[in-house]
């Protein structure tokens, strides 16, 4: 879909449902990247993540992000897959194809300056819960010492939109944005408890009345 | 009705040499206290700390989009001012329902929770005064607890239904006063002999009305701060809001009783005797608003209600005064018109 109708599209059907129906708490914002290659990453726990992500960036960034996908789950209906990857500029994955195949796309991707957004937890977990993380984004930041991972942490889409539920119930989201994670040259397992130390960082900033466990 | 003719009707056509000379003067006096407070930020910049002068500019900018958005909203008719509430009302609602827990059983609930806010203002632009004043308590006490039955969830229930009919009761039902003072004198049974005074035009009284109490209760809320902070010694509710003292409440008090008397005859068809009693009410009731917001807050442990106001906070702080203020000044209203 050429960048303009995406543009236009966009501002009318998917900001005024984030702006207005759900409501973004920011902090952080400055933080996010303007231009590629760069990486996003942030927690998973709907499908409202992508679009919540794709509203907050600049119209240069917006140009080349990239949301990675299931192509197996976002094929199953026509809709659905103009959404994804119509709508969204998604890239698909296959799951099946192995880790190298996927690296390879990515990489790719990061070669053209465009801006992945992944969730590494791999799947959308119960509301609010957080999930470990994989270590994927650790091998791509390693491979590529200068790129920057944008860490962004999101709270309250699995209270909106949760996993198996398709009414929308307004709720204020929060987001923080994190600095952006360099690879330090150790492994890849601290790479990634580097991110889930961001992650769990966030979740403790929260007030506590809404926090996960509260809420049964 | 052509689609012209009706796009007409829904922008009542407005100008200005047609507002009441009273409603042209406050609105004058408060454009005018913007710009001097906007003059007033930048002339201190030099003496200011760089957060706090941004924090400045960002609430007076806030001032600034609220007062011509309200304004506005109230000056271009009936049907843009209940749109405006209607959409207040919904992000004050959502805000509420974001700060409490809330259990995942309780979303279809919340759900239809939101739909109310739809079907009150319908009752209310088709002037239906008797379920304007029902629907919301029968909805909350009958329905909302119905359908959180329906769900199944018993743990936690009262919690739930507890918290969703006063989230409702505060937010849609208040601000569902605001919005039908613009209907009250065409309801009213002609009594307006009884006061004195001139009347503000019969298109005006309503938005006179509304102007007049969000004024009173927003210059409390100022007065309050400003008394406190120069005089306040002694706390009123220590334990709830330490900022809050009896010198400031005091003042307030008197100088919204004043400004309510010197309001009234402009913007209401009440003499300035009965506006001291008016701003009265809305001083005493506005207090209540603040400190019971303050009282939720803290059991939450928050510090403010959100962030969607920047410099402000979020909704429910700026307009935590005008839920109670604006029940209870409609009511007044009504009884002094009818």
């Amino acid at each position: 879909m050429p960048y303009l109708i995406r543009r236009i599209l966009f501002a009318l059907l998917v900001r005024p449902v984030v702006l207005l129906i759900i409501g973004l708490n920011l902090r952080g914002r400055r933080e996010l990247p303007q231009s590629g290659p760069a990486v996003i990453v942030a927690n998973h726990n709907s499908h409202l993540d992508t679009l919540v992500l794709l509203s907050l960036l600049g119209p240069k960034a917006f140009r080349v992000a990239r949301p990675v996908a299931a192509s197996d789950y976002f094929t199953q209906t026509r809709w659905l897959n103009w959404m994804c990857f119509g709508l969204l500029n998604a890239i698909g994955i296959d799951r099946t194809s192995g880790a190298a195949a996927t690296m390879a796309q990515l990489q790719n991707a990061l070669e053209r300056g465009e801006i992945l957004i992944l969730y590494p937890e791999g799947t959308r977990g119960e509301p609010e819960a957080l999930q470990e993380l994989k270590g994927g984004v650790a091998h791509l930041a390693r491979s590529r010492p200068g790129l920057p991972i944008f860490p962004v942490f999101m709270h309250g889409l699995g209270k909106a939109l949760p996993k198996g539920d398709r009414v929308l119930v307004p709720f204020i989201c929060d987001v923080f944005c994190g600095k952006a994670l360099h690879w330090n040259g150790k492994s890849c397992r601290d790479f990634t408890r580097q991110l889930s130390a961001f992650f769990e960082a966030s979740r403790a900033a929260l007030p506590p009345g809404c926090r996960p466990e509260e809420a049964a | 009705m052509s689609a012209p003719e009706s796009m007409a009707s829904f922008f009542q056509a407005l100008t200005l040499p047609a507002l009441p000379s009273g409603l042209r003067w406050v609105l004058a006096a408060v454009l005018g206290a913007l710009s001097l407070g906007s003059g007033m930020v930048r002339l201190f910049q030099p003496r200011l700390s760089e957060s706090s002068y941004e924090e400045l500019i960002a609430r007076m900018r806030s001032w600034w989009v609220m007062a011509l958005l309200f304004g506005g909203a109230l000056l271009a008719g009936p049907k843009w001012n209940m749109t405006l509430m209607a959409l207040v009302s919904f992000l004050a609602l959502k805000e509420f329902l974001s700060i409490v827990p809330t259990r995942r059983s309780d979303r279809r609930t919340l759900f239809w929770a939101y739909l109310s806010i739809p079907i009150q203002w319908l009752l209310i632009i088709n002037h239906h005064y008797t379920w304007f004043v029902a629907f919301i308590p029968l909805y909350a006490t009958l329905f909302i607890p119905f359908r959180l039955v329906i769900s199944g969830e018993t743990e936690g229930f009262l919690q739930s239904t507890g918290t969703i009919t006063w989230g409702l009761l505060k937010t849609v039902y208040a601000l569902g006063h605001v919005s039908y003072l613009i209907l009250l004198p065409a309801q009213s049974s002609g009594a307006l002999e009884h006061v004195i005074v001139p009347v503000t035009g019969p298109g005006f009284v309503g938005v006179g009305l509304i102007f007049y109490l969000v004024l009173c209760t927003q210059a409390n809320d100022v007065f309050q701060y400003l008394w406190g902070k120069s005089f306040g010694k002694r706390q009123i509710v220590a334990r709830v809001s330490p900022g809050k003292t009896w010198a400031g409440f005091l003042g307030g008090l008197v100088s919204t009783a004043l400004l309510g008397a010197a309001l009234a005859p402009l913007l209401t068809p009440f003499s300035s005797w009965l506006g001291t009693g008016l701003g009265l009410l809305i001083a005493a009731s506005g207090f209540v608003g603040d400190v019971v917001m303050s009282a939720v807050k803290r059991d939450l442990k928050i510090k403010d209600s959100g962030s969607m106001i920047p410099g402000h906070g979020g909704i429910l702080d700026r307009i935590d005064s005008l839920l109670v203020s604006a029940p209870l000044f409609f009511h007044a209203v009504r009884i002094l018109l009818v």
